[in-house]
C-alpha cells in the first residue's frame, strides 16, 4: 500500500523553485504550432454565414449560387427556413472552399431573408426588462431589524457590464476524417478529453473513433470547453468535401459570440456598529448572460454578515450565451460587496484596512490567511502611511487614492489520470490528456515527475494535448494544477513502489530503505549502492516500465479554498476623467506551489486582466438594432503594457500554506482588481463611480452628479 | 507617473508605430474585374503594369519574390495577399499570428528593413526586395537569441500567441534604442496586445535583454558596416527609404 504525500520542504529539489516554463523556447521562437497554424495536405477553408439581426426568424435561404461556385466543396445550412435566431451573428450556414477568399465569397453568395423580431439587449435597469427570472431569496438572521438598528448604514448601487474573453487565438478547429466513421480534430480547446465525445455525438460516430489534439492554445479563459456548433459543422463540411477543413472564427465573431462574462448590477444596504462591526446586509442583484440568463454571484461575498438577505434575478437578453469567464460569478459578487463595504467604511470614517481586519471573523476558515495577507499587502503598498480619507485634498486636477479588496476561490484538483513510463534508455515520460493554456501545466507535470523520480528536468518528457492519453479534466476553475500534479505524483510513486521492490534484492536492501535521488535509485544509508534509471529499466527487460495514478485518490495532495488580497493605487484626473493605475499589489495563497515562476505569472496575468476589465472593457450593444457595437481591438479596448502601472506580486508559502497540498491559482487574482481600483477611485475623488468600466465618461458623470447633489 | 497632482507629459517627439500604421494601414487593393484573358496572362508573367501612373498587379496570381530572414522566396500570389498570409499560408512561417487582421493587435509584427510593421496591413507585392525579418530568423528553440532567452527567463509569455509579435516589436525597439527606459519600453510595445497579462514579464525581459543585445548588436553592426564599406551614403539611403515608405503608406 503506497502512502501518497508531497515531500517536506527540506526534501524538495524542484517543487517550489522558480523554474522557466519548458515550452518557453518553442513558443518564443515562433515554432509552437497552434491550431490556427496547422495546414494538413489538401486542407479547405471553412467560413460561416452569420445572422445580422439580434432576434429573427429565417424566412428563406438559398445556397444554390454558393454551391455552383468553382472551388466551393461543401455548403451546409445550419439554421434553415423557420429557425428562430436569438442573437446577432449566430450561425446560419457554413461553406468550405479551396481558398479563404473563395469561402468568403461563397458566404456572400448565400441569400437569406429574415423576419426581424423584437429584441432586448440592455439590462442595466431591471424595470425595463421584458422578462425577469427571479432567483431564490436567501435570508439569514433578521436583516430588516438589524439594518434598522445599525448605527451607521449606507445604500448604494454597483454594477459591471458583460465583457468578452477575446482570446487572441480565435475559437476554431481543423477536422480531418480518417475513415468513414473516424476522425481527427485539432481544436483550440481547454478540454481535449472533454470535446472528443462532444464531437463524436455531434457527428454521430463512436466516441472511441474521435481523436482530439491541442498542443498549444492561444488563450481560453473559460470560453473553450465546448466543441461548439461551429466545430460540429466543420466536421460535417469536411465529411461532405472529403477533405480536411479548417474553420477559425474571425475577430468580429470571436468578440461577439465566442464568450462573455455575465453582467451584474446590485442595490445594497449595509449597516454596522459605530466601531465598524458589520451587522446587516440587504441586497438584490440581477444580470444577464444571454437568452438563458446569468449565473448567481455570491453576495455578500466572503463576509458572512450575521443578518443578511439577498436575491439574484436573471434577465434573458438577445445576446450570445455567456461562458465561464475566469472565476465565474466571483468578480461580480466581489465588486458589489467590496464597493458597498468600502462605502460603509467611508461613512464610518474608518480606514478600510482596519474595517476589513475588524470584520475578518466573518470570513470563516481562511481568516488567518486573510489577516497575514492584509498585513503583507499593507507592507508592500505602504497603505497605512499613505492612506487618506476620501477625497485627495491636493492641488491640481490629478487626485491620488488607495483601494483594496479580498477574494477567494476553490481550486481543488479535478479528476485526472496519468501514465508514467520509464523507457529502456532511462528517460521518464508522463502522459495525460490535459492541455497547457499557458498556465504552465507541462512544466508542473515535469517538475512533479522529475522530483518524484529524482531525475533532472531534462530527463523527463511530458506528453499532453491528445485525447488518446489517459483522461484528465478540462482546464477550468483552477482545477488543473491540483489534478495533474496529484495524478502524476501518484503514478510516479506507484512506479517507485514497483521499482523499489524489484531493485531491493539487487541493492541488498529492503524496498523501504531505497530512495530515488540524483538520477538513480539508491540505498538511503549508502548512496554509493545505486542503479541508474537505465539499469533500473533493464531489470524489467526491454519493455518500458509503466504505472498509473489518478486524482482523486488516497493522500491529501490537493485542497480547496484560497485567499487573496489586492490593493490599488490610482491617479484620477478630475478634469478629463482619466484613471491611471499607479501601482497594484497582489498577495495570494494557493497551497503548495509547484513552480513559483509560473504561479506568479498567473497572479500577474489575473491582475492585469482584471485591471483591463475595470478600466476599459465593455460589450456595448445597440439597444435599437441589438447588434454589438464592439467587434475589434479598437472598439473593444483592452489594457496595453503602459496601462497597468507598477505590479507587485507576493505568494504566501511555507508553514500554514504548503502542507495544504496543491491548489489552483488561475481564477482568484482576476477577482479583486475591479473593486480595488473602483475603491481607489472613490478614495481619490471622494465620489463613488458605481459602474465598471471606469471610463472617463463614467468618472466625469459621477463627479458631475456629486456636484449637482451638493449644489441642490 | 503623476506627481504632485500634475499631468504626465505626453511622450516626447515622433508618432507611435500604431499611429503611423493607422494613418495608412489600408494599402490599396487594386480591383480589376473586367480584364481580358490576354492581360491576365501577361500579369501572370511578371510585375505590374502602369495605368495613369498607378501600378496594376494581377488579376490572378502573380510572381512575387520575398526576401525573408536573408533568403529569397519565389511565390505565386494573388496581389491581394497580405504579407502575413504569404508568410503563414504559403511559406509555413506561422510565427507571426493572425489575430485582428487589421493592424491593431501587433500579433503579426515582423521587421521590414528593420522597422516593426504589421504584416497583416501590408501587401506581399508591395514589400518585394525589402528585408523582411520574422521571429523564425531570430533564434531556434535550441539556440535562442538573447532577447528570446530573456523572454523565457522572465516568463514574458503565457499562452504564447502574442509572443512572436512582442519579440519582434522588442527587437525593433532595442535595435533603435539599445538602452531604453521603462517609458521607452511602454512606448515601443504599445502597438501589441497580450490577453493573458504578461506585461510584467515583458517589461523585465526587454530591460534585461537590452545590455545583452547591446553587446551582441555591437558585433552585428560592425559586421554590417564592413559589408557595406562601399556604401558611404548609408544613412541617407535609409532616410530615402523611410520617405518612400511614408509616401506609400502614410
Amino acid at each position: 500500500m503506497v502512502e501518497y504525500y508531497w515531500p517536506k520542504a527540506e526534501d524538495r529539489h524542484l517543487i517550489g523553485q522558480r523554474i522557466s516554463r519548458l515550452d518557453g523556447p518553442v513558443k518564443v521562437s515562433g515554432r509552437a504550432k497552434y491550431t490556427y497554424d496547422l495546414k494538413p495536405d489538401g486542407m479547405l477553408w471553412g467560413k460561416i454565414l452569420r445572422c445580422p439581426h439580434a432576434h429573427a426568424r429565417v424566412k428563406s435561404l438559398d445556397v444554390s449560387a454558393a454551391e455552383r461556385m468553382p472551388g466551393v466543396k461543401a455548403v451546409r445550412v445550419i439554421q434553415g427556413s423557420g429557425s428562430e435566431i436569438q442573437w446577432a451573428l449566430d450561425e446560419v450556414a457554413g461553406v468550405a472552399a479551396t481558398s479563404e477568399a473563395l469561402a468568403e465569397a461563397a458566404v456572400r453568395a448565400i441569400k437569406v431573408e429574415y423576419e426581424v423580431l423584437p429584441h432586448f439587449v440592455t439590462e442595466e435597469k431591471l424595470d425595463q426588462a421584458p422578462k425577469v427570472n427571479p432567483g431564490q431569496e436567501e435570508t439569514v438572521g433578521d436583516p430588516d431589524a438589524a439594518l434598522a438598528a445599525a448605527e451607521v448604514r449606507i445604500k448604494g448601487a454597483y454594477g459591471m457590464p458583460m465583457v468578452a474573453h477575446n482570446c487572441l487565438e480565435a475559437h476554431g478547429q481543423i477536422v480531418q476524417w480518417t475513415g468513414p466513421d473516424s476522425l481527427t480534430a485539432w481544436c483550440s480547446t481547454q478540454a481535449v478529453a472533454g470535446v472528443a465525445p462532444q464531437l463524436a455525438e455531434g457527428v454521430g460516430v463512436p466516441a472511441a473513433n474521435v481523436r482530439v489534439i491541442c498542443d498549444y492554445i492561444g488563450g481560453g479563459y473559460g470560453s473553450k470547453f465546448s466543441i461548439d456548433r461551429w466545430g460540429v459543422e466543420c466536421a460535417k463540411l469536411a465529411k461532405i468535401a472529403g477533405a480536411p477543413v479548417k474553420l477559425m472564427l474571425d475577430r468580429r465573431a470571436e468578440i461577439t459570440v465566442a464568450g462573455d462574462r455575465p453582467s451584474a448590477y446590485g442595490e445594497v444596504e449595509v449597516g454596522a456598529k459605530k466601531d465598524g462591526t458589520l451587522t446587516a446586509w440587504v441586497s438584490k442583484s440581477w444580470g444577464s448572460g444571454g437568452p438563458g440568463g446569468s449565473g448567481t454571484p455570491p453576495i455578500p461575498y466572503i463576509f458572512q454578515i450575521p443578518n443578511r438577505r439577498h436575491v439574484h434575478s436573471s434577465v434573458p437578453t438577445n445576446r450570445a450565451s455567456a461562458r465561464a469567464w475566469r472565476a465565474p460569478n466571483h468578480p461580480q459578487g466581489a465588486f458589489i460587496t467590496m464597493c458597498a463595504l468600502d462605502d460603509l467604511a467611508a461613512a464610518l470614517g474608518m480606514n478600510p484596512l482596519d474595517f476589513f481586519v475588524q470584520n475578518l471573523t466573518l470570513t470563516g476558515e481562511r481568516e488567518k490567511a486573510y489577516r497575514e495577507e492584509l498585513q503583507k499587502a499593507d507592507e508592500l503598498m505602504g497603505w497605512r502611511q499613505r492612506w487618506h480619507q476620501r477625497g485627495d485634498t491636493g492641488k491640481g486636477p490629478v487626485k491620488q487614492g488607495l483601494g483594496l479588496s479580498i477574494h477567494t476561490w476553490g481550486g481543488r484538483g479535478h479528476r485526472s489520470n496519468c501514465e508514467v513510463t520509464v523507457h529502456p534508455d532511462g528517460m521518464a515520460e508522463a502522459k495525460i490528456a490535459s492541455q497547457d493554456l499557458g498556465t504552465g501545466t507541462r512544466t508542473v507535470i515535469a517538475i512533479v515527475l522529475a522530483e518524484t523520480l529524482g531525475l533532472p528536468l531534462d530527463a523527463v518528457k511530458v506528453s499532453i494535448g491528445d485525447s488518446r492519453y489517459p483522461a484528465s479534466g478540462g482546464s477550468g476553475g483552477s482545477t488543473t494544477v491540483g489534478g495533474v500534479s496529484s495524478s502524476t505524483r501518484r503514478a510516479a510513486q506507484n512506479l517507485l513502489d514497483l521499482v523499489f521492490t524489484k531493485a531491493a534484492p539487487q541493492l541488498g536492501a529492503a524496498p523501504a530503505d531505497l530512495e530515488a535521488a540524483e538520477g538513480a535509485v539508491r540505498v538511503k544509508s549508502d548512496p554509493a549502492k545505486r542503479l541508474t534509471w537505465r539499469q533500473v529499466a533493464a531489470l524489467f527487460g526491454h519493455t518500458p516500465l509503466t504505472a498509473t495514478g489518478a486524482n482523486p485518490g488516497d493522500g491529501e495532495l490537493t485542497n480547496s479554498g484560497v485567499g487573496g488580497v489586492q490593493m490599488a493605487d490610482v491617479a484620477v484626473d478630475v478634469e478629463t476623467g482619466v484613471v491611471k493605475i499607479r501601482k497594484m499589489v497582489a498577495v495570494q495563497d494557493c497551497g503548495l506551489i509547484v513552480d513559483l515562476k509560473t504561479a506568479e505569472s498567473q497572479v500577474y496575468g489575473g491582475m492585469i486582466m482584471g485591471i483591463s476589465s475595470a478600466l476599459s472593457e465593455e460589450k456595448v450593444l445597440d439597444p435599437i438594432t441589438g447588434v454589438s457595437l464592439v467587434h475589434d481591438f479598437e472598439s473593444y479596448r483592452m489594457a496595453g503594457i503602459a496601462d497597468v502601472g507598477e505590479l507587485v506580486v507576493h505568494m504566501m508559502t511555507g508553514p500554514g500554506y504548503d502542507e495544504r497540498g496543491v491548489i489552483g491559482v488561475g481564477e482568484p487574482p482576476v477577482i479583486s482588481p475591479g473593486p480595488a481600483i473602483a475603491n481607489a477611485v472613490a478614495n481619490a475623488t471622494g465620489v463613488r463611480v458605481p459602474y465598471l468600466p471606469l471610463t472617463p465618461r463614467r468618472v466625469l458623470d459621477a463627479l458631475a452628479a456629486s456636484v449637482k447633489k451638493e449644489t441642490a | 507617473m503623476a506627481q504632485d497632482g500634475e499631468r504626465d507629459d505626453p511622450p516626447a517627439g515622433g508618432i507611435s508605430r500604431r499611429a503611423f500604421l493607422r494613418g495608412g494601414a489600408a494599402v490599396g487593393a487594386l480591383g480589376s474585374a473586367g480584364l481580358l484573358a490576354r492581360e491576365m496572362a501577361e500579369a501572370a508573367k511578371g510585375g505590374p503594369r502602369m495605368e495613369a501612373g498607378v501600378e496594376i498587379w494581377g488579376p490572378g496570381e502573380v510572381p512575387v519574390r520575398l526576401r525573408i530572414n536573408g533568403k529569397p522566396y519565389d511565390l505565386k500570389l494573388e496581389p491581394r495577399t497580405t504579407l502575413l498570409d504569404a508568410l503563414r499560408d504559403h511559406l509555413e512561417l506561422t510565427g507571426a499570428k493572425r489575430v485582428c487582421d487589421r493592424g491593431t493587435c501587433g500579433a503579426c509584427t515582423v521587421l521590414l528593413d528593420g522597422d516593426a510593421v504589421y504584416a497583416c496591413s501590408l501587401l506581399a507585392v508591395d514589400v518585394q526586395h525589402r528585408a523582411i525579418d520574422t521571429v523564425e530568423g531570430l533564434g531556434r528553440p535550441e539556440k535562442l537569441h538573447p532577447l528570446q532567452a530573456a523572454f523565457v527567463e522572465n516568463d514574458a509569455q503565457q499562452c504564447g500567441f502574442c509572443t512572436p509579435g512582442f519579440v519582434m516589436a522588442s527587437k525593433a525597439l532595442l535595435d533603435r534604442n539599445p538602452n531604453p527606459t521603462l517609458a521607452d519600453v511602454h512606448h515601443g510595445l504599445s502597438g501589441n496586445f497580450c490577453r493573458c497579462g504578461t506585461y510584467a514579464g515583458l517589461r523585465k525581459a526587454v530591460l534585461a535583454a537590452a545590455p545583452l543585445m547591446a553587446s551582441e548588436g555591437g558585433e552585428d553592426e560592425a559586421k554590417e558596416q564592413t559589408e557595406n564599406a562601399g556604401a558611404a551614403d548609408q544613412p541617407e539611403r535609409k532616410q530615402q527609404k523611410k520617405r518612400k515608405r511614408r509616401g506609400r503608406h502614410g
